[in-house]
């Protein structure tokens, strides 16, 4: 190992507290506004705001002080390399969150809904509901209770003849074109194209507020025009908290790579060297695992 | 480039006062506060496993109403899992893993001591839960669905959100330690020279960061179920509430190899210095880590025989749980195998090791046992499965932590502990843990079911009997808070070896390590 660089060990910091605290304001928000609804409580959700604003501010010192810190030329490439660790570390983290969805969806539409319409080695199961018949996507539920909302229509495939007016093809489009203007966006900044480097950034950000657009109206039409709602049984549930868990990270990630557009654009951030951009390489990262969970929610959610 | 780090060296030693807990980036000051942590934790987690007991020294009800006896039993587990066991691994991870590798701290320092002081937060929240209307949870430190969603208190929601930040402490650590043991290893430090301490937390940190995000979305949906119309664990909408269990134990038996396989490290450490040998078995001792923690996502279900499975899933479960025995095998006999023929003396962190093989192996057969489906059937939720866990992760867990204490104190603040004290904290603990323990074995298999608060006449003696040993090893933990107080004010001073022969870096820096250790790597050769 030659030319042995200093690893920056940061000094004293107040933000870790800030941030631990904010994370405590926020959950108090949180739970408390979502056990008040419908009672008259309206503090809780003050909390919540103030939580979400201690957030965002302590974040954004955090972040600040991190570019500063890069730019006083403070981090080693071995900084460098932990920062490349622990967001691909980070990634794996979110990656086991969306299974834990995946997989309660691939457990009731193996096992327990066709059980519970007396299919399988469980099929005992439909004693409970006897004259519940079992399909995927689920439009009915067993118990037809009126605490439940039937809808009238799924989210899948409609078939070729209408696949043109199908939202979610549309989607797949525009995520999956994202995927390769933002990777045309890093290919130009290896090459010291800045010019283009903001364009194709520029052009992925917008890709990615079509996107969120687009799911808007999925989500109004399911609503407004199907009559699937979370109430609507565990369809319903799937549905929207794998979609909903994707476009939330969608956002996240959109914000992130916009982020990433007004540092390159009006401060001039990023450089082509190997260690001199990770903060906009992390941010691709992330966007490229937004988009595979979209082709696997694609397969599954809405395909098959 | 270095001239701009060196106008940054001012920080030497640590700030004054209370800010330099509370601001601090140094991985042996978090260290530090993880660990009083933890020792505080397990006294309140300590104090509510009296209330129990005391309320199961005789049959019927006397001391405590069902309804708080339920919250003590849940919030017993909740704390002694996520705020004892865990956070007193992760600050051993703090203290020893850079002073081992040779890094000068942990790799993102500030990520650090947020992972910390996220937990103050979020056990101050699910304490508070006691003060609220309809009281704490009370569904098990296991919250099933649909007790702990139909049939929650309030606070539940509380909870939910308290294990979301818990979960984000637990990644956040779990990344610092792979990022560090991957990224800042010294020189000639190759992976199959690294101390087994720090494999066993490479491994650790794995499984928490590819669990803790499971557990984040199994209260994510039961969130959602309670408060906003989804189905997930609930068959009438077509959901399943055996669901809740899959999802729950892909985490929580990943979880129980998080809190055991740290122990596994300091066992080999201190088994090895005792003995005066050099670990027999390393690659395997590797090897074996590596294989639990790779079966270890496929056994869930072992937890789950009795809820009406398909046969070949009990089955599956039943062959792939016994073959975790053969790499715990391989570990036990590795240890077994390091002492054979050692000049072996017997200072407490040596007593606190050797129990450690013994009575975990013992927990280890009993596991066996219930893993065998139609034994389990058996078994299932009654005190013997008790007895198990707490074998497992009392004289297991809990006694390599005190162990890896009595071994690595003098290090951190430069003192010896009282031999004598040590070994009466030892044998007191002991007993303690086998009296309250191994009774409970009897009663279950006898059928006396858990989590209820009043029993059969037949069972009384033994309850009796192991309320008295749970006192006995309560009252020793106050022994161990004086003895470790005690050995930080002041002492017989340490050398910077501590310990004859002991072998790693950590050896090599004075005792106490000034603030930075190895801010030039050593070599290792
Ligand atoms: C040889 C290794 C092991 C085997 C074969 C084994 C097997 C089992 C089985 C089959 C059960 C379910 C019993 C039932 O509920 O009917 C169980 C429960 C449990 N085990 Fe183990 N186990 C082993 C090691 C461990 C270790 C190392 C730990 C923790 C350090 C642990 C902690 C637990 C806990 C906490 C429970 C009870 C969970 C609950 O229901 O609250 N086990 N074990
Ligand atoms: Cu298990």
């Amino acid at each position: 190992m030659s030319g042995y660089e200093k690893y920056y060990v940061p000094d004293q910091s107040k933000l870790p507290i800030y941030a631990a605290f904010s994370m405590f304001v926020l959950i108090m928000g949180a739970a408390g506004t979502i056990n008040a609804v419908g009672t008259g409580d309206s503090i809780s959700k003050y909390v919540l705001y103030f939580g979400l604003a201690l957030m965002g501010g302590t974040l954004f010192f955090w972040f600040k002080q991190v570019v500063q810190e890069h730019l006083a030329g403070l981090d080693s490439t071995q900084l460098n390399q932990s920062f490349v660790y622990g967001m691909a570390w980070f990634i794996f983290s979110e990656v086991m969150f969306f299974a834990a969805f995946f997989g309660a969806l691939f457990y009731v539409r193996t096992f327990s809904v066709p059980w519970l319409g007396g299919e399988g080695e469980k099929g005992l199961a439909n004693m409970l509901w006897q004259d519940f018949s079992p399909t995927w996507p689920l439009l009915t539920t067993p118990d037809q209770g009126s605490m439940y909302n039937i809808p009238n229509k799924s989210m899948s495939f409609p078939g070729w003849d209408k696949m043109l007016l199908w939202l979610p093809l549309w989607n797949t489009i525009v995520l999956l074109s994202s995927s390769v203007t933002v990777h045309m966006a890093h290919i130009n900044l290896k090459a010291n194209k800045k010019k283009k480097f903001n364009i194709w950034l520029g052009i992925t950000v917008a890709l990615a507020i079509f996107f969120v657009g687009l799911q808007a109206l999925e989500y109004y039409e399911a609503y407004a025009h199907y009559g699937l709602t979370l109430n609507s049984g565990i369809y319903g549930s799937t549905f929207f908290m794998l979609t909903g868990f994707h476009g939330f990270h969608v956002m996240l990630g959109g914000f992130m790579l916009a982020v990433m557009l007004t540092r390159s654009v009006f401060y001039n951030h990023f450089k082509p060297g190997h260690h001199e951009h990770f903060g906009f390489e992390a941010a691709s990262w992330y966007w490229h695992f937004v988009d595979v969970v979209w082709v696997m929610l694609f397969l599954f959610v809405y395909i098959l | 480039m270095s001239a701009v780090v060196e106008s940054h060296d001012h920080h030497h030693g640590p700030a004054k006062g209370i800010s330099r807990w509370l601001f601090t980036t140094n991985h042996k000051d978090i260290g530090t506060l993880y660990l009083w942590f933890s020792f505080a934790m397990f006294l309140i987690g300590g104090a509510m496993a009296m209330v129990i007991r005391a309320e199961l020294f005789q049959p019927g009800m006397q001391i405590v109403e069902p309804e708080f006896y339920n919250q003590m039993l849940t919030l017993h587990g909740l704390i002694m899992v996520f705020g004892a066991v865990m956070p007193a691994f992760v600050g051993l991870a703090n203290w020893l893993v850079p002073m081992m590798v040779g890094a000068p701290d942990m790799a993102l320092p500030r990520m650090n001591n947020l992972s910390f002081w996220i937990l103050p937060f979020a056990f101050g929240v699910m304490l508070s839960s006691l003060f609220m209307e309809g009281g704490a949870p009370n569904f098990g430190w296991t919250f099933y669905a649909p007790l702990s969603t139909t049939y929650a208190p309030p606070s539940v929601t509380f909870f939910i959100f308290s294990v979301h930040i818990l979960g984000a402490s637990s990644i956040m650590g779990a990344i610092n330690v792979i990022v560090t043991i991957m990224n800042m290893r010294a020189p000639g430090m190759t992976l199959m020279k690294m101390p087994l301490f720090v494999w066993s937390w490479l491994i650790t940190a794995y499984l928490l960061i590819a669990v803790m995000p499971v557990l984040a979305g199994a209260v994510t949906m039961m969130l959602m179920d309670i408060h906003f119309g989804t189905s997930f664990f609930n068959a009438a909408g077509g959901g399943d509430p055996v669901l809740f269990q899959h999802i729950f134990w892909f985490f929580g038996h990943p979880e129980v190899y998080i809190m055991i396989l740290p122990a596994f490290g300091i066992a080999s450490h201190i088994i090895s210095t005792f003995s005066r040998k050099k670990l027999f078995g390393y690659t395997s001792m590797v090897w074996a880590m590596v294989s639990i923690a790779i079966l270890s996502f496929v056994v869930w279900a072992h937890h789950m025989f009795t809820v009406g499975m398909p046969l070949a899933a009990e089955l599956f479960f039943m062959w792939a749980t016994m073959l975790i025995a053969v790499p715990t095998g391989v570990k036990v006999f590795n240890w077994v195998a390091t002492m054979f023929r050692g000049s072996i003396t017997y200072e407490t962190p040596m007593l606190f090791a050797i129990c450690f093989v013994v009575l975990f192996t013992i927990g280890g057969f009993s596991g066996l046992m219930l893993a065998i489906t139609p034994a389990d059937f058996q078994y299932h939720d009654t005190y013997f499965v008790v007895a198990h866990f707490h074998y497992v992760l009392v004289p297991g867990s809990v006694f390599s932590i005190m162990a890896a204490v009595y071994y690595w104190l003098p290090k951190w603040c430069g003192n010896m502990y009282d031999e004598r004290l040590g070994r009466l904290h030892f044998w007191l603990s002991f007993i303690g843990v086998n009296v309250t323990f191994f009774p409970q074995h009897f009663i279950g298999l006898a059928g006396m079911p858990r989590r209820i608060p009043d029993y059969a006449l037949q069972f009384a003696d033994w309850n009796m009997i192991s309320t008295a040993g749970a006192f006995l090893f309560g009252a020793s933990q106050i022994l161990f808070l004086f003895i470790v107080v005690k050995t930080v004010m002041g002492g017989k001073k340490a050398t910077p070896e501590v310990w004859e022969g002991a072998q790693g870096l950590e050896w090599t820096v004075d005792s106490p390590p000034p603030y930075h250790t190895f801010s030039t790597p050593p070599l290792v050769k």
